[in-house]
Formats: structure tokens, sequence, C-alpha cells
């Protein structure tokens, strides 16, 4: 290597290596009033989830004969952005609810329940980058917490790609500046993914590096979701 | 877990009733005792402002955005500031998700009120170009939690989060508003605080739980400033009050509010 | 070993609990070959039979069960009563009064909206609603006390070995409990101080029921709290 060659050591942002998580935090059983609940932070995100049900369907008209509707609803708080945004959903609410749902559906015994409704209300408190993959990995803990029965734990997390770098957990700088977004939901003991949306340009290597890099980052948060989970019960570690 | 339907058992009512009427509630509280209070500021770092309040279980977290826009037009030269609550779902199988039902709206205009007539800022400092930009504090009480006494809460949460919000400072140029770097605090000049109290059986109980609200008769809420001036006042219910009660409701909201004003300085 | 966990290990919706043959008992599911758990609880591996005793989970309604429920609504006929079920119980007339419904039978009287009741489910209709009955001993309106609210997989350890946890604390306040099976218990004591212990007991044992020992360290706090109210 010609002496001359300066080295420019390329950054993230906040200073994060390509595959890494921001720090997360996540607690079960948060809402007194909630049958489950559970509250998230991932980085400056910050998501508390509800979980009512299974209960009674209203209106009946819209309740399934052989299974239970899963409803879920997404919706920011005013204060959770810059500038503060109206609390009335919008389009991309709408749309979210909509994707989250049919990221955990699969995890979840419906025909269990047949004519009543499952409900989940993930409010974002703070956003940030990646509220969705924050409500998706809050909302699995609430249906836990709410003894909900399930197939799987569903996790989630984004990859994607910014100076031409593919990367893990994209932060809301990230998210606006670069040049892909992929989240990702995933089902870790029964290995199917429940969600993939992308936005942007990505090279089919490019694309494979984003979902190693989606399903590093699952592999991780799972093990923090359990372990908010059995946390309740004084048991922190596995095999205790 | 609270009830799903919002239909109280007879039981639970004549329990009420009958804990009442011994001084001692079902939650083992005398009848002006307040739940235990705690504050948390500053918990959205994102926001100009923000405070959590606990209230027993009740809990509320109130933002504090501040930014610049147009006045009111009835009031050019002043700085603007609007209330808003979201009942959300996740705070009570009651609440269901959509536009502002009359509880929250009479909720936010209560504790906008008690802010307004306190004159909790000086809204005259807050014009930017007189007549066309002046700040905008919005202030948004977010339910978490509904076990009674939303009011108090959200009263407490929102002086807490203004108290310890940020301002940005803004300078005019060329007839512009421009953003600078610097921020300063909001300089809060009075803590308007609020006390709620209900009727039941001829005693009248402070700091009601979600239970004892469903079971009373009438509600009152007086606001005080720091003075020991009244400031806003709210009844709402099915039934009457007589003047000799809301005589009693005033003296015991007058002799609480410090109580609780101290909560929010920590002293 | 084909036994992935050790009995009583708490495990996690989608854990493999075991593979291989077996029979599939509460709160486990099949898939390929392996045997899996829905709800997070502790493992019990017994002879020929791998289920999970739930930590969190909803009411499910058996034909059999004593419930304590409260009346939503009256239509025709029939009360409305929720018991914490996915879907609330019917109560008919027959089954309240022992006699066919007549037109002039004022319903209120006999419960009104509001009302609390102790029943039993006797059927489960079509569509997975409860039938209730409050025909028999100890069954029907309450008249006083108050309901507290346990988890429903929880009751089990409020009821103990043959009774022996209700029994100590029936003994030590001398109060009355009826347990419903839908989590919900009903607490009459004939002073205020009794009915609190029972409930302090009650939260106590909802926090603590996936522990050892228990049985003796709640009979320790019962003697506790009534030193305290002495």
């Amino acid at each position: 290597m010609s002496p001359r060659k300066k080295k420019v050591e390329w950054k993230r942002i906040d200073g994060r290596a390509r595959n890494e998580l921001r720090p997360i935090k996540i607690e079960s059983g948060v809402l007194p009033n909630a049958d489950g609940s559970a509250y998230i932070e991932m980085g400056r995100n910050k998501v508390i989830v509800g979980v009512f049900g299974p209960k009674e369907m209203h209106p009946k008209r819209l309740a399934k004969p052989h299974m239970a509707v899963l409803r879920c609803r997404y919706h920011m708080a005013p204060f959770s952005v810059n500038p503060r945004r109206s609390p009335a959903p919008s389009r991309r609410d709408n749309e979210i609810s909509m994707v989250i749902r049919h990221a955990l559906e699969p995890a979840i015994f419906l025909d269990r329940y047949p004519r009543s409704a499952i409900e989940v209300y993930a409010e974002v408190l703070q956003a940030d980058g990646g509220t969705r993959c924050a409500s998706i990995n809050a909302a699995t803990v609430a249906l836990v917490d709410a003894g909900i029965p399930m197939r799987d734990l569903v996790v989630s997390c984004a990859a994607g790609k910014i100076d031409g770098k593919t990367i893990l957990d994209l932060g809301d700088y990230e998210d606006q500046k670069g040049e892909a977004d992929l989240p990702v939901a995933y089902m870790p003991k029964l290995e199917r993914v429940t969600l993939l949306q992308m936005d942007g340009v990505l090279s089919p290597e490019e694309l494979e590096q984003c979902i190693d890099l989606a399903m590093e980052g699952c592999k991780q948060i799972y093990e923090m979701q359990r372990e908010a989970l059995k946390k309740k019960y004084g048991v922190e570690k596995e095999g205790e | 877990m609270s009830s799903r339907h919002g239909v109280l058992p007879r039981l639970k009512r004549r329990k009420i009733q009958e804990a009442v009427e011994s001084g001692k509630r079902m939650d083992g509280r005398g009848l002006e005792d307040y739940r235990e209070i705690t504050i948390r500021t500053n918990v959205i770092e994102k926001a100009e402002g923000s405070a959590e309040v606990h209230l027993g279980e009740t809990r509320v977290l109130v933002g504090v955005k501040i930014g610049h826009g147009r006045p009111f037009e009835d009031t050019p030269d002043v700085g603007v500031l609007i209330c808003n609550a979201e009942f959300v779902p996740i705070a009570s199988p009651l609440f269901e998700p959509g536009p502002p039902k009359e509880n929250s709206i009479e909720l936010a205009r209560v504790v906008d009120r008690g802010l307004r007539s306190a004159e909790v800022v000086d809204f005259s400092k807050l014009a930017l170009i007189p007549g066309r930009q002046v700040y905008l504090i919005h202030v948004d009480l977010y339910i978490l939690n509904h076990a009674g006494n939303l009011i108090d809460a959200s009263a407490i949460a929102a002086i807490a989060a203004l108290r310890s919000a940020m301002k940005p400072v803004y300078k005019v140029e060329e007839g512009e508003v421009v953003l600078t770097d610097e921020k300063e605090p909001l300089e809060i000049r009075k803590m308007p605080v609020a006390v709620t109290m209900v009727k039941i059986e001829d005693s009248l109980i402070l700091d009601p739980s979600a239970d004892e609200e469903e079971v009373m008769d009438a509600r009152l809420t007086v606001t005080l400033d720091d003075d020991g001036n009244i400031c806003t006042i709210q009844k709402s219910g099915s039934k009457g009050l007589t003047l000799d009660e809301i005589g009693k409701a005033i003296d015991i909201a007058v002799k609480k509010a410090p109580d609780i004003r101290g909560k929010i300085t920590g002293s | 070993m084909s036994e992935f966990f050790e009995s009583r290990d708490i495990v996690i919706p989608g854990d493999v609990l075991f593979e291989g043959r077996t029979r599939t008992g509460d709160n486990t599911y099949r898939s390929e070959g392996k045997v899996c758990a829905t709800r997070i609880g502790l493992v019990e591996y017994g002879r020929g039979i791998v289920s999970v005793i739930a930590l969190e989970a909803g009411y499910n309604p058996l034909i059999g069960d004593l419930v304590v429920g409260e009346v939503l609504d009256i239509n025709l006929g029939r009360w409305v009563v929720d018991i914490d079920a996915p879907t609330p119980a019917v109560l008919t007339v027959p089954d309240a009064i022992d006699a066919p419904f007549r037109p002039d039978i004022v319903m209120p009287d006999i419960l009104d909206v509001g009302d609390t009741l102790v029943a039993k489910i006797v059927d489960m209709d079509r569509r997975r609603t409860p039938i209730l009955s409050i025909l028999g001993r100890d069954l029907g309106r309450v008249e006083n006390g108050f309901t507290v609210r346990i988890t429903p997989s929880k009751i089990p350890r409020l009821i103990g070995k043959k009774g022996s946890m209700v029994n100590m604390i029936l003994k030590e306040t001398g109060c009355r409990i009826a347990i419903g099976q839908n989590g919900r218990v009903l607490i009459q004591g004939r002073t205020r101080e009794q009915e609190e212990i029972v409930v302090n007991v009650i939260n106590r044992i909802e926090r603590e029921a996936h522990t050892t020992g228990l049985t003796n360290r709640i009979q320790e706090y019962m003697k506790s709290l009534k030193e305290e109210h002495v």
C-alpha cells in the first residue's frame, strides 16, 4: 500500500458499526389496564403497546365465524416528531397498521377464538426511524404478556443502505438520506418471514447482504424479547 | 385490569359507598388523601418539554412542542397556547380509537383554562413579529393509564412539562422568522394546580379512583394559582351540588393546592 | 434425550419442548414432529405427555366450571353475563328459576344489570357461548361481599393441593370465599380487616404463583397481616 494513501474511516452518523443495533430496552407488563403490554426503546424510538382480548367483536357484522379478528392500530403522539404532527391518523399510519397486522397474524392461533377480536394498539411516544419494527417487537411481547396463544415470537428490524454501504437498523437520518430501507419481521423458531418491505434501490447482492444483516439483528433482538418476558418472573438469564 | 364494559357491579358500588361512609376508602385512603404522586421530566428528549406523572395508577404523559406560527386573529400580538388531550385505547378498555370525545375535550379545555387564567406564561412576551408570527406552544396530554382523576394528573404533568421546557430562540431577519441554535427556558410565572373531588353519599372525596368516579353523584374541579386565587372551576356529573357543598369544596381545594404544588417544585 | 428443558423451567411461545412421540398437553402444539409451547409458562414433562402451566392466559371456559360474573344486559328470556371469557355467557330463565319462561316474569327482579352472581357453566352452544345455570347450592345472586381478580391460570395455586391453600385462608380469616375458574374470587367477611387480608393474600399469590414454598410463605404472611391489624 502506498504510504501516501490516507485511510479515511467511514463512520455512521452516530458512530455505529455497519452491523450494530442501537441500544434496546424492552419491558413487559407495563400498563395495568391492558390485558397485555410492553414498552420498547430502540435508540431514541419509544413505543408502548397495549393488547386487549380476546374479547367480543364489535361491530358484530365484521366478526369472522371461524377465527378471531386481529386489529392493529399504529398511532403517533403529536410530540413524537419534529415538527409536531396532528394526532389524526395519516395514510402512512394506516398502511403501517396493516403491515403490523400482517407481520403478527401468522404467529397467533386466531382460530382458537371464533367471532372474537384481539386488539393491538401501538403508541409511538418518540420516533427516530424504525418505529414499525419497534412496534412489532413490543407488540409480540405484549401479546405473550396477554396470554394469547402463539406459534412463535415475531422479531423485527430494518436493514438498508447509505453512502453505498449496507447497514443494520437505520436511524432517522439514515432513513431519510439513505439509498434503501428494508424492514423485516421474522419468526425465529419457525424460520418464516412475516414482513418484508423495501424502498429505494438495491442490487441483488446488496439485497442479500441486507437480509443477512436483518436476520443477524433479529437474532439479537429475539434474545432481548425473551429476557423481557422472563424478567417479570425473576428469571433473567436462560438456564436459571 | 379494570372492568371491560363500564358496568360497575352493584356490589362494588355498595362497597365504595360503605367505605366512604366509614371514612376509609376501598384502597385504605382517607377522604381527603391523594394517592402517591411521582413526576419525571424530560422523558421525551425530542420534544421541547415533557413530563410523565403517576397519580396512583393513573399515568399521564405530556409533551410540549414549541414552534412559531400565526397568532389568533383576536389576539394578534401575543403567543398561542393550545392544549389537546388524547384518550388513547391503551389507557383503558373503555377508550376507543377515533377523534376526541367529550371527555377528552373537556379535559383539554379545563387544563387549558387553568393555564390561561393563571397566566402561566407572559404571552405578550411571546410575539415575534406582532400581528404575523408568534410563538406557538402545543401542550399535548397523553393518557397512558386511566385509573381515575385524569384532570389533576394532567394539570400536574402540564405544569411540570412547561417548567422544564426549553424554547427555541428565533431572530427576525428581513421580516422572516429564523431559527437560531440557542434555546432558553420558558419563563413560568404561575403554577396553577387542579384539585378534583367527587360527591358520594353526602361526602366529598378527593382524587377519585376510576371506580369512585363511576359511583359519584357529581364532580367538581377547582384550580388554584400560587396566590390562592381560584382560576378555574368545572362541575360535571348528573346530580347537583348544594351551595354549602361548593363552599366546602373550595375550602378543601385551597387547603390542598399548596401540597400538590410542592410536589411539582420538589419542596 | 428428547426433552429440551427440565420440568418447571420457564418457556416462551415457540420453544421446542420435545421431539418425538408424546401426547400434547395444555398450551402446547405440534409442528413438524416437535412439541412447542404456545404460552409463557412452566413446562411439565409428565408420563407420555408434555404440557405448559401458563403464567399468563385468559380464561378458557369449560363445561363444569364454577364462575363469578356480572349481568351486562337483559334480553327476552335471558341475561347476558360477563365472565371474562372471549364472548359473554348466557343465563336463561329456566336455568335461573327452574320454571319455563312466562311473559309476566319481571326479569330485573330476579337478576338486574350490574348484579354479581355465582354460576356453573352447564353447556356451550355451537358458537362456543358459555351457557350458565344458577340452580344449585351456593349459586345465584350475590348480596354482599366483593370480587377481586386473579389471572385464571393461577387459580389452581389459590386452591392448592386438595384445597390446602384456600382452606388455610378460610381458617385464618374466617371469610367465605367463592373461587371462580374465570379468575374472579368472591370474598365475604364479617369485618373489613378480614376481607383486606384475603385481598392481600390473593394479590401475593398472583405475583408469586410460579415459585415454590408458597403455601408456607402465605401462612407466615397472613399471620403478620393479622398482627398488624390487632
